[in-house]
């Protein structure tokens, strides 16, 4: 084979971001190019942008699909700001995306696609790839559809079916610029076809048509080739936000010999974990899909009755119905793990897009004083350390557990190191044996302060539980005045207790400095990666990011006491930041807040914190 | 699955379930006369199904019938309004080796957990589902249900309600629930047949008991209860016997075209045989719907059981499932799931 190769390029990062129709398949472009990085060696992260709608009006900006990776010789935390190379296959998913591309970087297009009618349906006037609107960008031009139909023209396939292929002549072009071998990707076909040999031949073909393609044809004028990082020794895969959610309660399940039950109801971006727990009975473990919300949490509620590692799934409007339930569990004082994927809000709000938004909602949202455990996942892989710690707190403790990721850990992806379960923590629910003589309902562990968890159909432990006040120890309805502020404080501080059970707050960074940069939940990558960008230009910067909300690690006020100057930053209007304005007000907060649907980008972040070391 | 339950015949009694607490309903409500029919039956259900004391859970919403665990020594919940359902519905799920008793009224039941109702008859939980209709929201002081008749009124519908009654046997079936009966809180005999009839059927055994609220709604089902006019307002059904039922034991039902209708047996030449025999386990659920609909002063009012149709229970469901899954699963631990699919190493 001849190869046209020019010059291979070393880069030590690159974003491409495949965009197109909701049903263009770009998605699934982007998750086959992940597989091929990882096999490659890069660490990545990815991030899926997505219409709310399953198939949007065809051809127009709302309708449109994208999926942004960043790969690297080191490691990688973010997605990336804007993109490299942008896949665009046709003139919507340009007009939505260009924003997003550096300003020399790589546009690649399909031709085919930038016809009158289309240009119109996207809001163009004038033909973008004609009227000088790109210069400065390197624009590459494939008549992808032609050559789509061209390379299956032999088989018997139907023109709708070849064009569906499309968008693995782009994902071959792709694969030649950055070097990949693109045969490891024949093995995903024959898997996923294999009901349908043709259409497992006819991917192939496009495939291997789009490399040569961009081979034989010379449109680029170098190739890229990216290190392995050097990630430590062990076993990795690709994981995104909501199957490692799935996987720590799976790993938290076996660790503690609870079966889960998880009772939930589908909502975006939450359901993958509804789907991905009722794959694994083998395991026992339950899922119920209910009527409702409340239907899915109160039938959890009855499982940690019974004894189960019960979880609850949803997103913000699910958790507004799931308040009162919650309630109950703090009364009742059964262990419950609530995930919440946040999403825009508020009422149905973006349900596609990623906020951060809930939090004080998870802190406060439930009648009377009815503290929860609150904490929140990092990054995609996280997800499985906070889903696995959630349930080990939930059930240790004696408590309900709020887990907060959100839509884009959720959806996005990372590379996820594989841990052995045999090496995560052990789990010890506080279940009493038969015919305990000592026990009784409300009566508390002299440290941790949890009750007893009796299950039904343990002979001598018959009790009742409800949502009405409760006695100290008994557990008997009580309405007395004094054991009402007894149990309230007792609940308290049973939450609170939980920091003694915690890791303390890590300082990424020097321990003191100008500045401290604090934050929250899922936007840990992005912030990692500012702060080490400017650290690395020599800036006093450090990062304080919060997995324990509620509790807050014991060192936090050490913590925020080292630095000149504090600033939070959330997708929000500054909720967490008012939390720490409550909780420690002998400290001055500044904040950013961005509430776009979208996440934080590195040099946004970095604009702010240069401007505030300026002042 | 976990499993603490002996298997060792046990000998229980009423007391075993007798509670310590005490029982704050009103004097004369007819929840006192179900709580005694309930502590009566337990020995009874678990020497049948040769259950241990521990093994029995009472679960409930919220309003006056759903103190009812705190009035039962056994392991209990109460829950919050309107959702005992979905609570009971987990316990079952996760330990189907209890014996899940649930108990809630007409507001509980039918409004604010109406929805929990309908699909927890369809999805045919294992759990027994007495559902005490007093036709009024008590524990709040008397304000309309959605089983108070039309142009009733009550403190929040002073013209009367505008609103038509559910009538729950209605939603069970049209639910496509299996297994539906009604008693009477003043026929403590019945109750307690019917109470270990429900408890014996596999699947969402839902009990609707009339009952008597003294305070804000007293006598209204007065014509189905009364000492004078029972006899001819309740049709008490029996599997595989005629439905007779009146004063003289002389009126019957008779299908006439595709309506039921109240005949006297000797009159225009009905005989006996001409009286329809009650199946409550055909799965055709037209006459039993019928006769769930039955209402004074047109008809009697059904009682006994009048639905119980053999059906797949959705606990059995699931883990048979579980079983299956664990033969063919090529996960046999959460070690084999994580690094299944697309995975690397790194040196």
């Amino acid at each position: 084979m001849t190869t046209h190769k020019g010059k291979v390029v070393e880069l030590e990062s690159a974003v491409i971001r495949f965009a197109g129709d909701s049903g263009d398949g770009m998605q699934l472009t982007g998750n086959l190019f992940s597989d091929s990085t990882a096999f490659a060696g890069n660490d990545f992260a990815t991030f899926p942008d997505y219409p709310a709608e399953i198939r949007a009006p065809q051809g127009t900006v709302s309708g449109v699909s994208g999926f942004q990776i960043r790969f690297g010789a080191n490691d990688i935390h973010t997605s990336g700001d804007r993109a490299d190379v942008l896949v665009a296959m046709n003139p919507a998913s340009l007009k939505a995306n260009l924003k997003w591309v550096q300003s020399n970087g790589i546009i690649i297009v399909d031709t085919d696609a930038f016809t009158e009618k289309n240009l119109a349906k996207a809001g163009y006037e004038t033909n973008p790839l004609e009227d000088g609107s790109l210069n400065g960008y390197l624009v590459v031009q494939a008549p992808i559809s032609t050559l789509t139909k061209e390379a299956v023209k032999e088989m018997a396939l139907d023109n709708k079916s070849a064009m569906k292929s499309k968008n693995m002549f782009t994902l071959g072009m792709v694969f030649y610029m950055f070097n990949r071998d693109y045969k490891k990707t024949f093995s995903f076909f024959e898997q996923k076809f294999k009901k349908n040999p043709v259409i497992v031949e006819a991917n192939k073909k496009v495939l291997e048509a789009g490399y040569h393609f961009a081979d034989t044809l010379e449109v680029f004028a170098n190739t890229f080739k990216i290190e392995p990082a050097p990630l430590n020794k062990g076993r990795y895969r690709n994981i995104t936000g909501n199957l490692a959610t799935s996987w720590g309660i799976l790993a938290a399940s076996e660790r503690s010999g609870r079966n889960v039950f998880l009772g939930s109801y589908p909502i975006t971006p939450a359901t993958e974990i509804l789907q991905e727990i009722a794959k694994h009975k083998q395991f026992q473990a339950i899922s119920m899909q209910m009527e409702d919300e409340i239907g899915g949490v109160v039938s959890s509620i009855g499982a940690s009755f019974a004894g189960a590692l019960a979880v609850t799934s949803t997103s913000g409007p699910g958790l507004s119905l799931k308040s009162e339930a919650i309630g109950l569990a703090v009364m009742t004082e059964l262990p419950l793990v609530i995930i919440n994927v946040q999403r825009g809000g508020p009422s149905t709000g973006l349900p596609t897009k990623s906020e951060q938004s809930d939090l004080m909602q998870a802190l406060y949202g439930r009648n009377g004083e009815a503290p929860v455990v609150v904490m929140a996942a990092k990054s995609s892989a996280d997800c499985f350390y906070g889903a696995f710690e959630a349930a080990k707190v939930a059930m240790e403790h004696m408590v309900p557990v709020i887990l907060l990721t959100d839509g884009s850990i959720a959806n996005g992806s990372e590379v996820f190191k594989i841990p052995k379960v045999a090496d995560l923590p052990e789990i010890h629910p506080p279940i009493v044996k038969a015919n305990d003589p000592n026990y009784a309902p409300y009566k508390r562990d002299a440290e941790k302060l949890s009750r007893e968890w009796a299950l039904p159909g343990t002979p001598g432990l018959r009790h009742r539980l409800g949502g009405l006040e409760k006695e100290d120890i008994t557990g008997n309805v009580s309405h007395d005045p004094l054991n009402h502020q007894k149990m309230s404080y007792l609940r308290e501080e049973k939450v609170e207790r939980v920091a003694n059970y915690i890791p303390d707050l890590e300082i990424e960074g020097d321990e003191d400095g100008d500045i401290l940069v604090v934050s929250w939940g899922g936007t840990y990558g992005v912030m990692l990666t500012a702060v080490e960008e400017l650290r690395a230009e020599g800036k006093k910067v450090s990062l304080a990011h919060f997995r324990y909300i509620k509790p807050m690690p014991k060192n936090t006020t050490e913590v925020l006491s080292k630095f000149k100057k504090i600033i939070v930053c959330e997708i929000n209007l500054g909720q967490f930041v008012n939390v720490l304005r409550m909780t420690f007000p002998q400290f001055t907060y500044r904040q950013y807040n961005k509430i776009q649907g979208l996440p934080f980008m590195v040099n946004e972040l970095k604009d702010q914190f240069n401007a505030l070391l300026n002042e | 699955m976990e499993s603490k339950i002996q298997t060792q015949p046990v000998k229980l009694s009423k007391e075993d379930f007798e509670s310590d607490q005490m029982v704050k309903w009103c004097p004369g409500c007819g929840d006192h006369a179900i709580l005694r029919s309930v502590e009566a039956v337990f020995p009874v259900v678990g020497e049948k199904l040769n259950l241990n004391k521990e093994d029995f859970v009472v679960v409930s919403g919220i309003g006056c019938s759903s103190r009812f665990p705190y009035y039962m020594n056994t392991y209990g919940i109460h829950g919050i309004h309107g959702r005992a359902a979905a609570l009971a519905t987990g316990i079952k799920v996760a330990n189907p080796k209890l014996n899940v008793w649930m108990i809630s009224g007409d507001g509980d039941s039918m409004a604010i957990g109406g929805n929990h109702f309908i699909h927890v008859a369809r999805r045919n939980v294992d759990i027994t589902y007495l559902m005490f209709n007093n036709r009024i929201y008590g524990l709040t002081k008397g304000q309309y249900s959605p089983t108070t008749f039309k142009g009733q009124k009550t403190k929040t519908s002073p013209q009367g309600v505008f609103e038509q009654p559910f009538n729950p046997g209605e939603l069970v079936i049209g639910s496509r629930g299996k297994f539906f009966a009604r008693v009477v809180d003043t026929n403590p005999k019945l109750m307690q047949k019917v109470f270990i009839e429900a408890a014996m059927y596999r699947g969402a055994s839902i009990v609707e008991i009339l009952a008597n609220c003294v305070i804000f709604n007293n006598k209204i089902h007065g014509d189905i209860t009364g000492r004078d006019t029972k006899a001819d307002n309740q049709l008490i059904l029996e599997a595989g016997k005629p439905m007779i039922f009146g004063k003289e034991n002389n009126k019957g039902i008779v299908l006439d075209g595709t309506r039921l209708k109240v005949v006297t047996i000797g009159e225009d030449g009905v005989t006996e045989d001409d009286i329809l025999v009650h199946d409550p386990t055909t799965e055709d659920a037209g006459i039993h719907m019928m006769l769930a609909s039955m209402m004074t002063p047109e008809f009697p009012v059904a009682l006994g059981v009048i639905r119980a149709t053999p059906f797949q229970t959705l606990n059995d469901a699931v883990w048979e499932s579980v079983e299956h899954e664990k033969e063919v699963s090529p996960y046999k631990n959460v070690d084999d799931l994580l690094n299944s699919g697309n995975t690397w190493e790194i040196d």
